[in-house]
């Protein structure tokens, strides 16, 4: 009867082999445990939400043929990973963090190649009153009247979190840590921006989001853009090659795939049919945006 | 109700069309929990025969030892892999973070312990007079052992089927050594947690009706195997 222990064993191994191996042979008879023909991309949540990577993603492993695999994560994760040598490119968009990794020799080169705007979204009837104000008299107000309205926090160390330390300290605000633990009224996420888009409109709050990941995900939301103006909202978005990557020819292959004219138009074109605007501003070839 | 209705027939919808990602996922959960599980169980076996028959000192600690490890969390496993096998880790240079393989090391580590601590305590629920009649007559210790474990298989099976049900349904590992990429490393269960995430609820809770019916068949099955 110990046979019955050892069927159970055989059958599961031999279902874990034959699972395995099925659809996975890839045309190179590349097994389940083997890391052959793959590039590896860390990405902001905002290019994944969007669904841009998605799409993307398979004209890419068709020209070159290989498997890109997509790592969701904010921009200071991906960043981390990149520094660690886990993945080959970044695609993110956290500036002052982008040119340190590449000061620090970490990357190749920061080579922006979309940007749109950063939103202040909030509820439709805008309980704390900050339509028309600046981005950081929004934050001033928020901060200063904490009854009025609630305001919910990446906290994840993303590029959309850096950029709203970037507001508060340009509103003032000097010791982020100190705003973070103000009140009830400063929710700190923990999650992804889509992930907290849907958090900031169950709890009909405001939140900092990129454009393309708002129009992307507006349909389930209760939220409306409230701030949309001020020169601190600019969102650009950066490739870089990681320098300890394995894989510097398929990683330059993305790289020059990003910013060649073809693929640039298509992502100025993304969006434009599903939510009657595009979600990015190719920028590729042109100076860097300031504003 | 209606929203569990219409994932109900989401699910069924899936099932039926044999859709692309969903078929890619279950193949991986599938095929990493089983492999997690068989190692798991290979390893065990022997080795908890080994801590049961033999007397040696620290074995009460080694065993609560092993009882309290049955609650290790799945990120502090999923953290322990990344800062070794990451390319910067002491054994980055494997380069088997991010990889399937990763992602059955993890599991491994994950279950083995309550694997460990199921079959001792099996073995400990036979009447000893079982192996002292078996010595009497005149079998070797080995003999006796291998009659205790024969004893044992139904509760070394049940600690074998939970193994696998752990390795099947954890999110924590798969998501943090796998990298959740889809086709290679994405699982049901990270699958499940990227689709709330971004607001898809129905199809992740489709996933997870499909998650609950295949752990379903498969217990049918390995109950039929048992039995026979």
């Amino acid at each position: 009867m110990r046979k019955a222990v050892l069927v159970v064993l055989a059958v599961l191994t031999l279902l874990g082999l034959v699972v395995g191996s099925i659809g996975c042979g890839g045309g190179d008879g590349e097994g389940l445990l083997t890391p052959k023909g793959r590039l590896r991309v860390a990405t902001t949540t905002s290019l994944y939400d969007t669904g841009l990577w998605g799409y993307l993603e398979p004209m890419f492993e068709k020209k070159y043929d290989v498997e890109l695999d997509i790592l969701y994560a904010g921009s200071g994760i991906a960043l981390e990973y990149g520094r660690r040598g886990d993945v080959d490119v970044l695609t993110v968009h956290s500036k002052a963090d982008e040119l340190q990794f590449v000061a620090d020799g970490y990357g190749v080169e920061r080579v922006p190649f979309a940007y749109n705007y950063f939103l202040i979204v909030g509820p439709e009837n805008d309980p704390a009153g900050l339509k028309g104000l600046t981005p950081e008299e929004a934050f001033k107000k928020l901060h200063d009247n904490p009854g009025s309205g609630k305001f919910v926090s990446r906290g994840d160390a993303s590029g959309t979190h850096s950029k709203e330390k970037a507001i508060w300290k340009s509103a003032g605000y000097t010791d982020y840590e100190a705003v973070r633990t103000s009140g009830s009224w400063y929710i700190d996420s923990g999650s992804g921006m889509g992930p907290t888009l849907l958090k900031a409109s169950e709890l009909g709050a405001y939140t900092l989001t990129d454009e393309g990941t708002f129009l992307a995900y507006k349909g389930r939301l209760d939220l409306t853009p409230i701030v949309d103006k001020g020169s601190i909202l600019l969102n650009v978005y950066s490739v870089l090659v990681c320098t300890k990557s394995s894989k510097q020819e398929m990683a330059t292959n993305l790289l020059n795939f990003i910013t060649s004219p073809d693929i640039q138009e298509l992502i100025g074109r993304y969006g434009l049919k599903d939510y009657g605007k595009a979600l990015f501003t190719p920028c590729v070839g042109e100076p860097e945006p300031t504003s | 109700m209606g929203e569990l209705w219409d994932a109900f027939v989401k699910a069924l919808h899936l099932i039926v069309t044999l859709d692309r990602e969903v078929m890619d996922a279950t193949r991986v959960s599938l095929s990493i929990a089983a492999i997690s599980c068989a190692a798991t169980a290979l390893l065990c076996l022997p080795l908890g025969s080994l801590i049961h028959f033999r007397r040696f000192p620290g074995k009460r600690f080694l065993i609560s030892t092993i009882q309290t490890l049955y609650s290790l969390p799945t990120v502090t496993v999923g953290l322990l892999i990344f800062v070794i096998f990451s390319q910067a880790g002491p054994l980055g240079g494997l380069g088997i973070f991010l990889t399937p393989t990763a992602m059955v090391l993890g599991q491994v580590i994950l279950i083995a312990p309550v694997m460990l601590g199921l079959i001792i305590s099996a073995l400990s629920g036979v009447d000893k007079a079982v192996s002292e009649t078996a010595t009497s007559l005149g079998a070797s210790r080995f003999q006796a052992a291998l009659i205790t474990i024969r004893e044992a298989r139904f509760a070394i099976m049940a600690s074998v089927v939970m193994g696998f049900g752990r390795a099947f349904a954890e999110v924590g590992v798969a998501n943090m050594v796998g990298g959740n990429f889809a086709g290679y490393t994405r699982t049901l269960t990270t699958d499940m947690m990227l689709q709330t995430q971004m607001g898809n609820t129905e199809l992740a809770m489709a996933l997870g009706i499909i998650l609950i019916l295949i752990a379903l068949v498969i217990n049918v099955v390995l109950n039929r195997l048992q039995q026979r």
